[in-house]
C-alpha cells in the first residue's frame, strides 16, 4: 500500500531541521551527504523495511547498513524520530561519552546494525548476512546504502560481483549519487560514470530515480523487492546539502557544521518549506 | 611419526568442526585448496563460499556471516588475508568484535621457493595491536588441530598462523591446548627459549645442543602471541633471569617485542630475539631458507650463549 506521500515529505523537513541542530550542537559532522540522504533513509523507515523499533533485536528484521558511515546525522535522527531512542539524545553527538560516535558502530544504539566510517566495505558485509541468511532459511532483506563516491573503492566491485555470482538477490544497494565528494565533484576526483551500465554490466538489477522524490523512492523499493535471482541496485540521483541553499551543490559543507547564524538561515528555509507543504495538503 | 604441514592439521580441525557444528562455515579467495579449505568444501558444500580472488571482500563477507550468527573461517594465504585485508579485519571484525577466524596458510619463510611476495614475515606486528585480536601460531600440525578447534570455541576474532612445509610432531595427542597458555616443553633455570610456530622444534634442539655443554634451557611453547601469557614469561624472567625468543616473523613487533614489552616493564632481564632481521624473504629451499635467514638451532645456541655473557651472575659460568 502507497504510503502517506506528503506525510512523509513534511516528515523529511522536520528530520531535516532536527539533523542540523544536531550538527550545529556537536560543531562538527557532515551536513552535505546527510542532507542527500533524508527521503531514502524515510522511504526506508517509514514504508520499506519490516522492522519494530521495540524490537531491535527482532532476528527477521529487515536490515538498513549504511556503509557511508560520515551520513550517520541523517541515521540517528531517523532513528530517533522513528522511536529507538529518545531523540533528546540526538545532542550527544560526537560528544564524549556517547552512544552516537562520529560514524556509526554497530550495537552502540538500537538500530545501528554495522559500523562503518572506512569507505567500501558494507556491501561485503550485506553479501554475508544474505548468505548466512540463506543456509538459515531466513527471508529478511538487506539495504547497503553507500554514496557515489564511496564507489571508487575497489572492495564495493568486489563485493559486487560476490552479490551477482551468488544470486544474492535479498540485497538490494542504494547509492546515495549526490555527484559531491569531499574534495570536489565526483566526476573531476574520479568519474564513476555510467552507473546503471557500471551495475548491470555486474549482473545487477538497476533502477535509477530522483532520490528527493519520495514517490519514486518507494516504488523504487518496491520494484526491487520483485526482482528474483539478482541483486538489485537503487541509484539515487541527490543533491549534496539537499534543502538548504548555500549547502546544495556545495562540496565546501562536506565535513563542516553550521555556524549559529548558518543554522539559523537554514532553519528558516526549511520552516518555509514546512509552510509551502502545509499549504500544498490544504 | 611422519612431518606434516600445520595447514593438515587446520584442514582437519575444520572438518571435525563442521561435523560437530552445523553454524561453521568457510570461505576462501580461490586458496581453499593450498589453505586446506578444500576438505571441509568437500563435505561441506552448501556451507563453503568462495569470493573469488578479493582478500578484502573475503573479510567483510566473512564479518557479515558473523553478523548473523555464523562461525566463518576465512582461509587464504597469511600475506594476502592480512596484507590486503587489514582495514577489514580492523573496522568490520574487530572493532564490531565478531566471532571470525581467519587462518592464513604460507606463513614465514616456507612458502620458499615463490619468494618475497608471497612470504609473510609481519603478520604479528600486523595484528597483534588490533583491539580484540587472538593471535595464534601453531607449531606442528597436532597443534594445529587443536587450535582450530580452540579457536572456534574462543569467543572473538582470532588469526590462525599455518605453514606451507611438514614440521616435526613435537607434542603429543593427549597434550592440552589452551588459547593464551603457553605449554613448558623443557624444564631448564638457566635461560627460556621461548618460540612459536616452527621455531619451537628449533628452540628444542637448541636446549639439547646446550645441554652437552651442561647449560639447561627452559623451553616455552608460545603458541598464543595475543593474549600472551604474562605469568609464564615472568616465570621464565625471574627463574631464569636470560629470554631468547624464536620465530619465523620480522623481528620488529612480533613474538620477541610481545615479550620484552612484558618483560621490560615487569622483571626486566637480558634477551635476545630470533627472527627475520627486518628484511623480506626471497626464494629458495624453506630449508635453505632457514639457514640463511639465521633461523636454525644453531643460530639459537649462538643467541643464547652471547646471552649468557651478558646475564648478570650467569649460571653456567664458573664465575
Amino acid at each position: 500500500m502507497m504510503p502517506d506521500l506528503n506525510a512523509l515529505r513534511r516528515l523529511a523537513v522536520d528530520l531535516r531541521r532536527d539533523m542540523l541542530r544536531t550538527i550545529a550542537t556537536a560543531g562538527s559532522g557532515h551536513p552535505g551527504g546527510s542532507l542527500s540522504l533524508v527521503e531514502i533513509l524515510t522511504g526506508l523507515f517509514w514504508y520499506k523495511l519490516r522492522h519494530d523499533p521495540a524490537r531491535p533485536d527482532w532476528p527477521d528484521r529487515d536490515l538498513c547498513l549504511l556503509s557511508k558511515g560520515h551520513g550517520c546525522p541523517a541515521l540517528y535522527t531517523v532513528l530517533a524520530w522513528r522511536g529507538y531512542f529518545p531523540k533528546e539524545e540526538l545532542a550527544t553527538l560526537r560528544r564524549y561519552p556517547t552512544r552516537l560516535q562520529g560514524h556509526p558502530e554497530r550495537g552502540s544504539l538500537p538500530g545501528i546494525e554495522m559500523s562503518s566510517g572506512s569507505l567500501g566495505q558494507g556491501l561485503s558485509m550485506a553479501n554475508g548476512i544474505a548468505l548466512a541468511d540463506r543456509l538459515d532459511q531466513r527471508a529478511r532483506r538487506i539495504f547497503c546504502v553507500m554514496g557515489d563516491g564511496e564507489l571508487q573503492e575497489g572492495q564495493v566491485w568486489e563485493a559486487a560481483m560476490t552479490s551477482h555470482h551468488h544470486r544474492l538477490d535479498r540485497v538490494c544497494g542504494i547509492v546515495d549519487a549526490n555527484g559531491l565528494q569531499q574534495n570536489g565533484p565526483v566526476k573531476e576526483i574520479q568519474d564513476i560514470e555510467p552507473l546503471a551500465d557500471k551495475w548491470r554490466a555486474f549482473g545487477w538489477h538497476a533502477i535509477e530515480i530522483d532520490g528527493h522524490d519520495i514517490a519514486q523512492v518507494v516504488q523504487a523499493y518496491d520494484e526491487a523487492e520483485t526482482v528474483q535471482g539478482k541483486p538489485q541496485v537503487v541509484i539515487a540521483r541527490t543533491v549534496k546539502g539537499k534543502g538548504i541553499s548555500f549547502m546544495e551543490n556545495n562540496h565546501a559543507w562536506h565535513g563542516v557544521a553550521p555556524k549559529p547564524d548558518e543554522l539559523a538561515r537554514a532553519l528558516k528555509e526549511l520552516d518555509a518549506q514546512a509552510e509551502a507543504l502545509a499549504a500544498h495538503g490544504k | 611419526m611422519a612431518n606434516k604441514p600445520t595447514r593438515d592439521g587446520f584442514g582437519e580441525g575444520l572438518v571435525e568442526l563442521g561435523k560437530s557444528n552445523p553454524n561453521v562455515v568457510a570461505l576462501s579467495g580461490d586458496l581453499e585448496d593450498s589453505a586446506r579449505a578444500i576438505w571441509f568444501k568437500q563435505q561441506f558444500p552448501d556451507r563453503f563460499f568462495s569470493v573469488g580472488i578479493a582478500e578484502q571482500d573475503l573479510v567483510g563477507t566473512a564479518a557479515g556471516l558473523a553478523m548473523a550468527g555464523k562461525l566463518p573461517f576465512a582461509c587464504s594465504f597469511s600475506q594476502f588475508l592480512v596484507g590486503k585485508g587489514l582495514e577489514q579485519m580492523r573496522l568490520a571484525v574487530c572493532y564490531q568484535r565478531l566471532n571470525v577466524k581467519m587462518a592464513g596458510s604460507h606463513g614465514g619463510l616456507s612458502v620458499g621457493a615463490d619468494g618475497a611476495t608471497a612470504e609473510a614475515l609481519e603478520e604479528f606486528a600486523h595484528l597483534r595491536c588490533l583491539p580484540h585480536m587472538t593471535v595464534i601460531c601453531p607449531c606442528d600440525a597436532l597443534e594445529a588441530k587443536k587450535a582450530t578447534i580452540a579457536a572456534a570455541a574462543h569467543p572473538g576474532p582470532v588469526y590462525l598462523r599455518l605453514g606451507r612445509n611438514p614440521v616435526p610432531i613435537i607434542t603429543k595427542p593427549e597434550d592440552p591446548f589452551t588459547v593464551g597458555a603457553a605449554s613448558q616443553l623443557r624444564a631448564g633455570q638457566d635461560l627460556t627459549f621461548i618460540a612459536t610456530g616452527v621455531l619451537v622444534a628449533h628452540a628444542l634442539e637448541a636446549a639439547e645442543q646446550l645441554a652437552r655443554e651442561g647449560i639447561e634451557a627452559r623451553v616455552l611453547n608460545l603458541h598464543t602471541i595475543k593474549p600472551i601469557d604474562q605469568a609464564a614469561i615472568l616465570s621464565a624472567a625471574r627463574e631464569t633471569g636470560a629470554i631468547v625468543t624464536a620465530e619465523e616473523h620480522t623481528i620488529l613487533g612480533g613474538l620477541g617485542g610481545a615479550v620484552a614489552e612484558v618483560v621490560v616493564q615487569q622483571h626486566p632481564v637480558p634477551m635476545r630475539m630470533v627472527g627475520v632481521m627486518d628484511r623480506f624473504g626471497t626464494s629458495g629451499d624453506p630449508a635453505e631458507l632457514l639457514k640463511a635467514f639465521h633461523l636454525m638451532p644453531e643460530d639459537l645456541v649462538k643467541a643464547a650463549k652471547d646471552l649468557l655473557r651478558a646475564k648478570p651472575h650467569a649460571c653456567g659460568s664458573k664465575t
